[in-house]
């Protein structure tokens, strides 16, 4: 009977995800075929919760890209961009994208289509040019949705404080700048029923992914938060708001809750305990964690599964009675924490090394994305003055093969093991 | 008495040392590596053989470290030439707290603890620049052999200033300077202080406080330890053993290994 109900319940979640996916893209691909255009939207603040209101379909060019790294075909897509003049500099995802828009939307799982209208934040500096570009081939609206970022850190504002209300009423006036284009791109009517409905699928989906990560504190740890991590973390951006999305996390819950319940850990010899910092690195996505695995060592912990879901982790709860200010507060509260999980990781990583029982700390910055990088050497070395977690820094990229050097990364990782073997062997005998 | 072996497999050279039980070396080989990469490690483990003087049979554990670790398809274990390298310099130099170990294609610099073991660790990214290859392109650029290169270098009195950071563009970088008609010396100087500036860079990351001792090939190199010594305002450790720190670490590792299996569970030796 174990056997039974492990062989249906253990990966479950991982192969949901992978069906929904699958039948998303194929939804795209059939919309593109038709000649009809999507939301272009990006993982920190999409602002879903809007746009389903209006039926618009939705495209992310941040997961289309690294798409085309997992499947091992980015190079071609970053060389069209660099044949047109792109420098190898820029932002993988944007040169990927750039590429299949030169291409009709061409993709390794189907066919992308084009943006009707784009809608970005602030919580990545790029974004911005990345919509610019759109807005000049298509002649798009492209509407930016400006978050107020936490000005210090560990001075955050909450509901109540003065700041924080004046602030939530500048972003739910952009929100309502949003409603009234959607409303004249799609000769809809803005429906606020839909919109709590909508929000109300969000709540059951923060509830879960919030839940999820925190199971992973079991011994051993039940999904690896950079692999079964993304999965997880894809779907809470693609169908945010969503029946499938709601029903996904609360079937994932149930997975995760047999999974601890029955000491069923992602490694069957989990030794370390690692917490990931950055993007992973998607040209050699599984390999990169076979080096990890390889020593035992398993991620119960990844700042990507906060920032790229956009804050989603925080689990914060929509009133349904008071839906607009409620979700100008959301997006508030959520694409700020974003923001603050790539500038300031360290904070929540120390906050949590206890309950996770965190043994070290992988940082990866990679070279064409300096928003999640730049701060990294700046934090590491927060990191190391406020505690004595042994950490790796190794560098490469999330889309682009040519930085990525396996062997020297694999010497690095096999090093980092080697101190931390050595470090438990001492503790192992008091010593 | 056991002997144990290490073989430190690099990009350009492999070497191999064989130590006692009283942790002395008693045999030691260095040779290219070449393209054939197991046979590199099988050759330069017989010649310290050869070289101690002694029987396979006595190397109860060997150990294979550097890039070609995997290849010494003959030993027990590997271990990085990161660990092997702070090993080593502890073991010659117990104050050590920091290494600067300048290798064929990688520049390391490494904190340790008292006893060895890796604290931190820095190195330069996926490009020679900073390295020993880089002097090996201003060595065929110039063509002066490579062990000359820090004695000429060290007789310049107006070294030029190097700008490129590409080991690559380094050999145009010197014929151009060469061009303007600079002096061989200044030139090689200027290559050395560009190296320098590299690897104190990695050095500030891991931090520049404690004793530091400089091994790999490049230590060997009289113009870069001066200038080393210069710009970092103190003098390095530098043992006449410095090439074979990797292997001698990887040895050490390898006679820890030898000892402690010999401890029953639960009990003393």
């Amino acid at each position: 009977m174990n056997e039974i109900n492990n062989k249906e319940m253990v990966g479950r979640g991982t192969r949901e995800g992978a069906a929904l996916f699958r039948d998303w893209f194929q939804d795209l691909t059939e919309k593109a075929e038709k000649g009809e255009t999507a939301a272009y939207v990006f993982v920190m603040g999409s602002i879903a919760e809007i746009l389903r209101v209006f039926d618009l379909p939705m495209v992310f060019p941040e997961i289309h890209s690294l798409q085309t790294a997992v499947r091992h075909v980015a190079d071609d897509y970053l060389n069209v961009a660099e044949d047109y003049g792109y420098s190898p500099d820029i932002c993988g995802y944007v040169k990927a994208d750039f590429a299949m828009q030169m291409q009709n939307g061409k993709h390794p799982m189907g066919q992308i289509p084009k943006p009707g209208i784009a809608v970005l934040t602030n919580a990545c500096n790029t974004y911005l040019k990345w919509g610019e570009i759109w807005e000049r081939i298509y002649d798009i609206p492209m509407v930016s949705i400006d978050v107020p970022a936490t000005r210090e850190a560990g001075t955050r504002t909450w509901p109540g404080d003065e700041q924080f209300e004046r602030e939530k009423r500048y972003v739910k006036t952009q929100l309502k700048e949003l409603i009234e284009i959607c409303e004249k791109m799609t000769g809809k009517k803005f429906d606020i029923d839909k919109l709590r409905e909508i929000l109300g699928h969000v709540n059951t989906m923060s509830t879960g992914w919030k839940r999820v990560m925190e199971l992973n504190q079991s011994r051993p740890s039940l999904f690896n938060a950079l692999t079964d991590g993304t999965v997880y973390l894809g779907m809470s951006n693609v169908f945010r708001g969503t029946p499938e999305g709601a029903e996904f996390f609360t079937r994932l819950v149930e997975e995760m809750e047999y999974m601890s319940a029955n000491g069923i850990g992602t490694l069957t010899d989990e030794k370390y305990r690692l917490s990931f910092i950055g993007v992973p690195c998607y040209p050699i996505f599984r390999r990169f964690n076979e080096m990890f695995t390889e020593w035992g060592g398993a991620f119960v912990m990844s700042t990507y599964l906060w920032f790229a879901s956009g804050g989603t982790n925080l689990g914060v709860q929509y009133d349904l009675d008071n839906p607009m200010d409620s979700l100008a507060e959301g997006v508030l509260i959520s694409v700020r924490d974003a923001m603050d999980s790539m500038f300031h990781p360290e904070l929540t990583v120390l906050d949590k090394t206890n309950d996770f029982n965190i043994d070290g700390v992988v940082y990866h910055p990679i070279k064409s994305c300096r928003t999640t990088s730049a701060g990294m050497a700046d934090n590491r070395r927060a990191l190391m003055e406020n505690s004595d977690l042994p950490s790796l820094f190794i560098e490469s990229d999330m889309m682009d093969s040519r930085v990525v050097g396996e062997a020297q990364m694999k010497n690095r990782i096999d090093a980092f093991f080697e101190g931390l073997a050595s470090r438990k062997a001492k503790e192992a005998i008091g010593a | 008495m056991a002997l144990s072996a290490g073989v430190d497999v690099g990009s350009t050279q492999t070497k191999a040392v064989i130590i006692n039980e009283g942790l002395e070396i008693v045999g030691r080989s260095l040779i290219d590596t070449g393209a054939n990469v197991v046979q590199a490690a099988e050759k330069s483990y017989l010649n310290a053989l050869n070289d101690s003087g002694r029987r396979e049979e006595e190397v109860a554990y060997v150990i294979g470290t550097g890039y070609g670790r995997y290849k010494v398809t003959f030993g027990d274990t590997q271990v990085t030439e990161i660990s092997c390298h702070g090993r080593g310099a502890v073991h010659m130099f117990p104050d050590t707290r920091t290494v600067l170990d300048m290798g064929g294609q990688d520049t390391k610099a490494i904190a340790v603890s008292e006893t060895g073991e890796i604290v931190d660790f820095c190195m330069n990214d996926k490009c020679a620049a900073g390295t020993g290859r880089f002097l090996g392109a201003a060595s065929m650029a110039l063509d002066i052999p490579l062990d000359e290169l820090g004695s000429t270098a060290l007789k310049s009195e107006k070294p030029v200033k190097i700008s490129t950071t590409c080991t690559v563009f380094a050999e145009s970088e010197v014929l151009s300077w060469l061009g303007k008609g600079k002096k061989i010396e200044d030139i090689l100087l200027g290559v050395h202080k560009s190296i320098s500036s590299r690897s104190i860079s990695l050095l500030r990351r891991v931090g520049l406080n404690q004793q530091i001792t400089f091994t790999g090939g490049v230590a060997k190199n009289i113009g870069m330890v001066e200038v080393l010594n210069e710009n970092i305002g103190k003098e390095l450790n530098v043992s006449d053993e410095s090439h074979f720190m990797g292997a001698l670490g990887a040895a050490l590792f390898a006679m820890d290994h030898i000892k402690t299996s010999r401890i029953p569970a639960g009990g003393q030796a």
